[in-house]
Formats: structure tokens, sequence, C-alpha cells
């Protein structure tokens, strides 16, 4: 029996809030996917667009950005920034065939550890139903290929 | 071949359109200079080689070789490893082999879809049978080879070691002259090299540094195709909404584009500090698009923001123009006809 | 092979720390599995798993591996850094290393206790001590960044939780900038007839407090005045004060109260009265305001509305009157800001089926605050909205607006006190009458509380256990005319129940002031969902917040009685006293920089920083970061396009490592080696 497919999602969460947020999903003993792997930043507006590039090129099969909730960032609009450039990030990584679901931007408040959570779950099944992406592994590899054959003439 | 004891130079063209060739003769009267210092030992575009010249020589045989165009096929590749092994100093010279170029966008397609379009799926074509080029065909004369096509178009230091990349499509004929007499300087006085693995004949800084346009506090409503406005002539272009990629390139041509009103493209790949030019372009155009604060709506936020994003005609096209090969992801996954414009 | 690497694979010696924290970790996590895989890492020198890290033998351990074992780097897998990332920076410093060369890896909060799958929990963990060993090897040396503290204090609110705040730091000897909006302070305290339980007069333990707070010489009291604009940060916030026309000159007013009573106008007392009772457009709030200037109201005046009238400015003996008066804008630099600003009442016309607001003899309890006191409209007495007729039968309803997920959720905490101090009262104002009090729980937790509980039974009321569903005038049976239907469970018979009262006071719950939100922006002091002010932490910090130097104090923080707000304005006080007292604050050295010389000056980062802390440099076209302004967000560092702003401790090789770090399992062979 094969093993169902566990999705690796790097989360870049912000310290004040969606961070804190993920702290209270567990201090509240919430249980939910372990498939989203944190890595904290000051604020979602440090989120460099090479950072979910080389998440998805070393193996993630998802990237998932958090910040808060716009006009409750802790540095005012590092937020604002992070929506802009994610944004124009999803219009670019669409014509690289990188599906809708596998990088997501989720607002969570420090109070929002029931939401996060959720969000979590939610973006686990999405990216599962996707499949790996393993960029190297699968779309790097296999430069050189058999020719295609020609029809007899 | 010579035994004269001076120094060997190569130039090769691989994926390459042939403009780095010209450029090393547009450095005009310092070519009989060049031809003085140095003997050439293989040099296809002006002289009449042949690789069986190459494979006669010894390793390390040829002083300097100056490589340029893109890995598009196997025999881009051989040539690449050949050279590698009979040359003491391999430059990656211009912007296909050093950073991808031109012939790298068609990582924004498929192998199989480009031989389609060029082979079975044109207009213009007659080819009933549907044949494709095979890399071996046996006739009665014997057996006709041709290099393998790859799917992925790769820059020169992703199939072999690098020593000096020239950054530039094509490089300048002051900075290639520059480079040109620092490696003589080395091979005949033993002047000491920049460290391996350097960019040579480029700045440090980005474009802008050079670029006499006036330079504002950004803040973009709308991006418009070049041939939608009429710019200014004095004012920065980016702040007028024409996409220039002068702020994520490299410096050292001289802000030569944006000077006569046409935005910088980014041929002289990603600034020092900078690993993936397009990601660093796209958060820094996106960050000054002027759409939206903090105070609105998170559904009015996000439709201010993508109308704005949405004037941004082809941004993998435009961002990554010469740097796919350079990039993090270095090609799309599917040829999903959004890629190839 | 990218040309530009800030380090490559330094040498450095990490110590590896995997905390049990008894069985909150290692009951689902395998700590001696994960310590034991963590030496696979070339960078690692020593690597333990312990019982809890964070008692003196755990941090100890720290300390003596790295003298003895020379480590340059030290990473500790437990808890969340919100946690003891100070404790164990601190253990890392004794050791002898700077203390920023240090990493934790939060394998609790987001490990052990998300999670009952063993397996994939100590997956993660392993993942994260990875991310957090190739990390810490690229950690710097940094040095926290001083900041003095002005030694000026804004408290924003003056109701009773400002009032103890600004007096407080006063009597310490420290400046204070008290800012009220109305043109009183006093808050909803003045509006309070007697206070549970003691029925101590509201007014008269109120207003020696206000007298203190106007007169001291420590305090600048700016009332009528809003607060605009915040910038700065702890030690050196820049306030812009709008201080608004009352149209009165304050030097030359003696508050003779002549322009009130000679003024023409009568409008409804929306603000201090409740909406009962009237006052002029002239006004004081309440005799005792403080100060007692008047202020005159634009909107109803009829001078303002037609250019007639002018009674006010003919009768005033002092010529204090200045109709030309314009609003005033302040510039205050304070070092902390204490906000106080109270709650609202619930809005009981929300609640459609109980008629306030169009049932007359509906009253909310603000409302019959000032009908019982007997300085108000109605002289103290209690009686029907006709000003005459007294009830003879009075329903007092609580939990209106509050457990209720229609409305709000909490309960406010001061409600069922309230209502009892209103049962005792209307006693008392008419003996004979029948009280009904229709409850869900009695809490009265408070010093005093059920023993004044105990009291009331003893009265006379009559207690119902139920939810009312509505009240109504549908009066149809005999010797209901004119009353006012309540129909509720009665839960302790089992029974719905209908009864006719005369009057009914509706016990509303605290909102939050409407514009909490917005003000908590200007602040940067965020809103929970419930919508008052977040606190930084629910237990041990109840009146900071996540900014540095913001405090808040009172019912803006969430719905409590008089002595729970004056004890958080003491709180607040405490908290500023503290911080004045060190002089000077240590910031955390998370700041971004500029490197100059390969800067383009395409100037991205110009409008990147909400604090102000980039400017251009017209001379040498560069972009550079006022150190002291920056707080260390990095988002000019991502936006930046040649990446030449660096921002320390969280700069791009260690986020990349951590991120390559992350992904040991799933990364391939070529890439752990190009890496």
């Amino acid at each position: 029996m094969t093993e169902q497919f566990e999705p690796v999602i790097v989360g870049f969460l912000c310290n004040w809030c969606s961070y804190r947020a993920a702290d209270l999903a567990g201090t509240s003993r919430i249980k939910y996917a372990p498939n989203m792997r944190p890595i904290r930043v000051m604020c979602s507006g440090r989120v460099d667009p090479q950072f979910v590039l080389s998440a998805l090129r070393n193996g993630a099969d998802g990237v998932l950005i958090a910040g808060c909730h716009p006009g409750e960032c802790h540095y005012v609009n590092g937020n604002i920034k992070a929506l802009r450039r994610f944004t124009l990030m999803k219009d670019t990584l669409e014509q690289w065939g990188i599906e809708d679901d596998r990088v997501q931007l989720l607002w969570a408040s420090a109070s929002e550890g029931a939401k996060l959570a959720e969000a979590v779950n939610r973006m686990t099944e999405e990216v599962r139903a996707l499949g790996p992406l393993r960029w190297s592994e699968k779309v790097l590899t296999g430069n050189g290929a058999a020719q295609p054959a020609v029809k007899e003439a | 071949m010579t035994e004269n004891g001076k120094p060997k130079l190569a130039m090769y063209w691989a994926s390459s359109c042939g403009g780095c060739e010209i450029s090393v003769l547009n450095i005009h009267e310092n070519i009989l200079a060049v031809d003085e210092i140095f003997d050439l030992a293989f040099f296809p575009c002006i002289a009449d080689f042949k690789v069986s010249d190459v494979e006669g020589y010894p390793d390390n045989y040829i002083d300097v070789c100056l490589f340029n165009g893109a890995i598009r096929n196997s025999e881009n590749e051989h040539m690449a490893q050949l050279l590698r092994q009979k040359s003491k100093v391999m430059v990656a010279y211009g912007a296909c082999s050093h950073v991808g170029s031109i012939p790298a966008l068609s990582n924004l397609t498929s192998r199989e879809a480009t031989l389609k379009k060029v082979f079975l799926d044109n207009p213009s074509l007659d080819n009933p049978h549907e044949v494709l080029p095979q890399t071996s065909v046996h006739t009665p004369e014997g057996e006709l080879t041709l290099p393998e096509f790859y799917h992925t178009v790769k820059k020169l230091d992703q199939v072999v070691d690098v020593d000096y990349y020239l950054p530039g499509c094509p490089p300048e004929p002051p900075q290639i002259w520059a480079v040109l007499q620092v490696v003589a300087g080395a091979l005949t006085q033993g002047d000491p090299l920049p460290p391996a693995g350097s960019v040579v004949g480029a700045g440090n800084s980005a474009v802008c540094d050079e670029c006499d346009r006036v330079k504002h506090e950004k803040a973009i409503d709308r991006f418009y195709r070049p041939y939608e406005i009429q710019p200014d002539p004095e004012q920065c272009l980016l702040e007028q909404g024409i996409m220039c990629m002068g702020l994520a390139t490299r410096s050292g041509c001289g802000a030569l584009c944006p000077t006569v009103g046409m935005g910088c493209r980014g041929c002289y790949g990603p600034p020092a500090g900078v690993e993936d030019q397009g990601a660093k372009m796209l958060s820094a155009v996106a960050s000054v698009i002027a759409a939206g604060d903090e105070t609105m709506e998170e559904d009015e936020l996000e439709t201010l923001i993508q109308e704005a994003v949405d004037t941004i005609a082809d941004p993998s096209g435009t961002f990554y123009r010469f740097s796919m090969s350079h990039s993090i992801l270095q090609r799309v996954k599917d040829a999903n006809g959004k890629g190839a414009a | 092979m990218s040309e530009h690497k800030e380090h490559n694979h330094p040498q450095e010696k990490v110590g590896v720390y995997v905390c049990h924290c008894g069985s909150n970790i290692a009951g689902t996590i395998n700590c001696g599995e994960v310590s034991e895989w963590a030496k696979d890492n070339p960078h690692v020198e020593v690597s333990r798993d312990y019982e809890f890290m964070c008692a003196s033998t755990g941090q100890e351990l720290i300390e003596k591996d790295i003298q003895e074992k020379g480590l340059t780097r030290v990473v500790v897998a437990s808890c969340s850094p919100h946690m003891h990332e100070k404790t164990f920076r601190e253990a890392t410093e004794r050791g002898g290393l700077n203390p920023f060369l240090f990493e934790m890896a939060n394998i609790r909060e987001h490990g052990s206790w998300a999670t009952n799958d063993k397996k994939a929990a100590t997956q993660k963990a392993k993942a994260l001590v990875n991310a957090a060993i190739d990390r810490v090897v690229h950690h710097q040396p940094l040095e926290k960044i001083p900041v003095e503290i002005n030694p000026s204090t804004m408290v924003v609110g003056g109701g009773i939780a400002g009032i103890t705040a600004a007096l407080d730091l006063a009597d310490a000897g420290h400046h204070v900038y008290l800012v009220e909006r109305e043109g009183t302070i006093g808050g909803h305290m003045a509006q309070i007839d007697k206070t549970f339980p003691t029925l101590d007069c509201s007014a008269c333990i109120l207003t020696p407090k206000m007298v203190e707070a106007g007169q001291h010489d420590n305090i600048t009291l700016l009332s009528y005045s809003e607060v605009e604009q915040v910038d700065g940060y702890i030690g050196n916030f820049q306030v812009k004060v709008r201080k608004k026309a009352r149209c009165v000159v304050e030097e030359d007013c003696t508050s003779c109260g002549i322009c009130e009573e000679k003024c023409p106008v009568q409008v409804i007392d929306e603000g201090y009265g409740a909406g009962l009772g009237h006052r002029k457009a002239i006004y004081r709030a309440f005799p005792q305001a403080v100060p007692g200037y008047p202020v005159l109201d634009k909107e109803n005046c009829i001078y303002f509305q037609t250019g007639k009238c002018r009674a006010c400015e003919k009768f005033c003996p002092t010529h204090a009157i200045d109709f030309d008066q314009e609003d005033e804008i302040l510039n205050v630099d304070v070092g902390n800001i204490i906000l106080a600003t109270g709650y609202e009442l619930f809005d009981a016309r929300k609640i459609p089926q109980y008629g306030y607001g169009r049932l007359e003899n509906v009253f909310s309890s603000l409302e019959f605050e000032r009908m019982i006191n007997a300085s108000g409209p109605t002289g103290g007495h209690v009686v029907l909205r006709d000003g005459k007729t007294e009830p003879e039968s009075v329903a007092i309803i609580h939990c209106v607006g509050s457990r209720d997920k229609n409305y709000n959720e909490y309960c406010s905490k001061v409600c069922c006190m309230y209502s009892l101090k209103f049962a005792h009262l209307v006693h008392e104002h008419i003996p004979g009458a029948e009280v009904y009090n229709y409850y869900i729980d009695m809490r009265t937790p408070g010093k005093g509380y059920e023993e004044f509980y105990n009291r009331l039974l003893k009265e006379g009321t009559h207690f119902v256990r139920g939810k009312v569903a509505s009240i109504s005038e549908a009066d149809y049976l005999p010797g209901e005319e004119g009353k006012l239907i309540i129909q509720s469970e009665n839960t302790l018979l089992g029974k719905q129940q209908r009864k006719p009262v005369d009057m009914v006071i509706l016990s509303a719950g605290m909102d939050p002031q409407p514009d909490a939100e917005e003000i908590g922006q200007l602040f940067k002091a965020g809103c929970g969902n419930d919508g008052f002010f977040s606190e930084r932490h629910p237990k041990l910090a109840p009146v900071a917040t996540m900014t540095d130097g913001i405090f808040i104090a009172g019912a803006c923080q969430g719905p409590k009685d008089i002595p729970e707000s004056v004890a958080q304005g003491g709180a607040a006080a405490s908290a500023v006293a503290k911080l004045i007292g060190q002089g000077t604050v240590m910031m955390e050295p998370i700041r971004a920089s500029v490197r100059e010389e390969e800067c383009s000056g395409c100037r991205i980062c110009n409008t990147m920083c909400p604090y102000n802390a980039i400017e251009f440099d017209e001379e040498k076209e560069v972009s550079r970061v006022i150190t002291a302004l920056c707080q260390g967000c990095g988002t000019c560092v991502a936006a930046c396009p040649s990446g030449v702003i660096d921002g320390a401790h969280f700069t791009n090789t260690q986020v990349l490592s951590e991120i390559n770090g992350i992904l040991w399992d799933v990364q391939t062979e070529h890439e752990k080696a190009t890496a």
C-alpha cells in the first residue's frame, strides 16, 4: 500500500501576528496538519520573492506567506507591500506553470490561532491534491530526452 | 597552430546571434593590438578553423577562450567541454553564456512545443509526412548526425567551470578592450588577475547609477507599453510607467538604452548582490505600485492592486528576458501557453 | 554557482540542545532521535537532549559547552522564541558568546502541541532544527542599540483609568499630557450616581481626583482635544494633537455659567445625559467639569447656523466668547503613551424586540444613572418618561447585548452588579415598588460583591432566571393597560412567563469605542476579535501592547469595573515610570543598512519606510538608512532591486540557508551540494 503523499509547505510567518497565531494554535492544543514548516520573519514585508522561489526550487510543494490584516501591521504597512509583491508574483508564477494553490497569502492576527490552523489544513489538502512539485527532480532533470520518431516517408 | 610563443586566443559561438563576435571587432583600431598580442587558436567566425584542430591541441594550450552563446544543444555542450579542457582561462563572454539571454527565453516553452511549431504546425511549411530532425540518419552515403536539441537552455557555467564573466548583449567595446588588456598584461607581464568567478568588464552597482535621468520617490499608478506614451526625456522611465530593468541590472554599459528613451532590458544580468534578477525586479516594481493603502477593506485593496498589476503585459518575459537560465527556477514547468508570449 | 555570496560555508561549531519540556515535547517528539540525528549536520560540534533547557541546569549546559567545547554558535530546540529567546540569549552571553549567535527552533508550539502524529512531529522537528543550524552559522555578533527615553508621557483619555495613570506619573515627578476628547475629564464614571458595592457617590470620589489632575503642576490638561498623528517609537514619539475650538477664551473665562443660562437653545443631552434631559448649545457637561470652561456646540448654535443671537457673547462679563476661535494643532514630544480611551455602552437599539428608542419607558442603564442622580434632569426621582409618574413596577434586564452570539459573546463583567445596585436604588426611592431582575447567572466576583448580592436578596426583589424574549405594548389582558409586557422564560420553573411592568431598565454591556480600530491604528495598538485593544500577554502583560512604549489601561482593554480600571491605570503608570527610571532602553539591533558604495540611487526604497528612516543623499545620489529610526521590518531589504540593503539578523543569506535547512528531506543531493 503506497503511503499518502505528504506535501511539504514552507511558511513565512511574521513575528507579530501570524507567528503568534501559530503559537496560540499550539498553546490551545489545536491539532492541525504538520505539513507547514514555519520560518520567522519580522514582517511579511520582509518576504523577498527570492525566498519563495528558493523554497520551490529546493523541494517545497507549496509556500505560505502569512501576515497581519491590512491596517494591523506592526510596522504600519509592510503587509501592503507584501500583498503587492504577492499579486505580481502570482501572475509571474502562473506563466511558469506553478498552480494557483501552491503559493498562498494569508492574513492572521495574533488572536486567530484557530483560523491559521484551519488555513494550514485547507492548504495542505489543496497542495496534496496537486501532487508533489519537487522542482529539481521533476522539472529540471531530463534535458536530452530521446528524439521523437519520424513517420516513414 | 603556431609555435611562436604568443598567447593563444579562442572565440567560439554556441547558441548565439553572432553579435558578440562583431562586438570584438567593434573595438575598432584596437583590434590591431589584439592581433599583435595574441595568436588565434580557434575563431571559426573569422578564420578557417576546424574542430579537429582543437581536438589536436594539448590541454590548456589555449590561454584565453571567449565563449559566447547559450547551451541549446549537445554540440554546444560538447564544444564547451572541449574548449574548457583545452583552455587555461574560460570566459563566459556576453549575456547568452553569462545568464542565458534571448535563447534562454525558450525555457518559457518546451522542446516538444518548439519542434512542433517549427516543423509541424506552421502555415508556411510543407511537411506532409511530419518529418522531425533526428540525431542520426543512415543514408546510402553514410550516417548523418545532428546535435540533440535540449529541452532546457543552459548558461555556460551550468555545463563547465567558468573563470570570468563578461556581461552584455553584446559587451560594450570599452569594457571588452579593458578586459583584454588585463588578460594580456597577466599573460605577458605576470600582472595579477581578478579572483576566479568574478564578473569583469562591468560595474558593481546597477544601471541607475550611470543613468542621467532625474529620479524621485516612486509611486507608480500603472504601466505602459513603450509605444503607448511619449516619455519625458529627463525623468526616470520607470516613474513614468515605462518598464525599465535598469534598477535590477548590473552597471557597466553606460545606461545606453535609457538615455535614448528605451527602457533597459537587463542584458548585463543581475547586480552583484542579487541571485534572481527577475524576482528582485518584480519585488521592487510591485513595492512601488501606488494602488491601495492600509486604511482600505481587504477586498477593495486586492482589486486595486490587481488592476495596477494587470497593466504589466508579460511579467516573466520582461523580468526574465535575459536571465532565464540564471534564475532560481530556470525553466517553466508546463508550456501552458502563458509563458511564451 | 552565483557570483555573490556573503559567506562560503563558514567553519562554525554549533551546539544543539533539544528540550523535552517534561512531556510537553517529549510526549510527541522523539527528542533523543532528533538530537542524535542533528550530529549528521557537518556544522554540529555537540548535540544533546535534556529535560528542561530553561531551568538553570539546562542553561548551564550551554554555558559549559561553549567554554569547554569551544562552541561558536548555539541552537535550542524547545518552545516559542516569544517564551525563551531572551533566556537562552542570556545563557549564550554568559557562556562567552555574543547573544545573537543563537537561534531557536520552535518544536513545541509549532510541533508537539500542534499534532498527535508522532512520526510527523519528529520529522518536522528535524526540519526545524536543521533550519536553525543552517541559519545560525551565518549569524553575526550584534550589539543592542541604546535609545533615550523622553520622560514626558501622554495619557489619552481622561476617565478614571487615565486620571489615575496621569496622577501616579505626575506625583512621581514626571510630566504628563492628559488628552481628552470631550470638554471635560471624568469619563463614564462621572455619569454614574452610586458605585457598587459600597454605594459611594461616584461624583464625590471622582471629582477630587479630577480637580487634582486639573491643577497638578506636572499635568498639562489638553481637553476638547484629539490625537491626529503619531510618529516615532518608544522613548521618542512625536504626537500631533488637535485642540478643538471651544469658542471660549480660556484665560478670560471664570466658569460663571451665565452664557449657559442665557443660551436660548435646548438640545437633548446625548453625551453626558445619555439621552435623558437637555443641555444648551454652549454648555458644561456637568457642574463639576474640569476644566470648567464651557464648549460651544457649533451644530446647534443659532449664531453658527443663522448668524443671529450671540447672547452668550453679549452677557459674558469677561468677554470670553470668541466665535472666530480656530482649532489649534499642537506638536507634543513624549517618550511613552498610555491609551485609556474607555468604552461605549452597547446600543440596545440593536435589539429591536426590547423596544429601546421606540417604547417610551424602556431606559438604558446610563439613562437610569442620570435619572437617579440628584443633580440629574429629574432631580433624582425615579419617574417615567413623562417626567412625573412614579412607576409601581420596574424590570431590570441583565445581559443586554452580552453573552449573546448575535451581539457580543463576552460577559461585560459589571452589569450584574449594577443591576443589583439599580434594584436596591429603586426600592430606596420607591418603597413598595415591585422590582424584577431578569438574569442568566449572577456574577458577583469582586470584594464585597457577593455580600452585596446577599443583602439584595433580603430586599424583596423578584429574581427571574431567564432570557427576555420581548418587551412590548401588547397589553391585552385586564389590569395591564398602559404597561409594558415582558415575555420571558423562567428556567427554574421550567415555564414561559408574562409580566406587565411600568418601567424597564436595560442593563446593556460594554462595547469597545466605535473608533477603537482607527485609534488603534494611529497608535499601532492592535484590537482583538472583540474590538478591545490587545494586550501583549493575557496573563503576564495586561497593560502593555505589542508596540514598545504604547500601553493600555481600563475599559479600552476589556470590560471591567472601577477598581480594576484604577489598578490598570496604576499598572500602566508603573510600567512607564520603570522606563523613565531606566533612562535608556536597549533596542533590538535588527536594523537595515545600505551598502552605499554599491547603491545605484534608484530610490525604490525611499517610500518603503513608515518611519521615514530612509533618506536620499542628493549629492552622493545614494539612499541611506537612519539607524535610530529603523524598526527592523525588512521591507526595504526585500524591495531593493540590487540587493544592497542588508537586514541585520534577517539577512538574505541567513533566511535562504534556513529555507535550505528546512527542506532537508525533500532536497536533492545536487541541491544540497550546491546550496
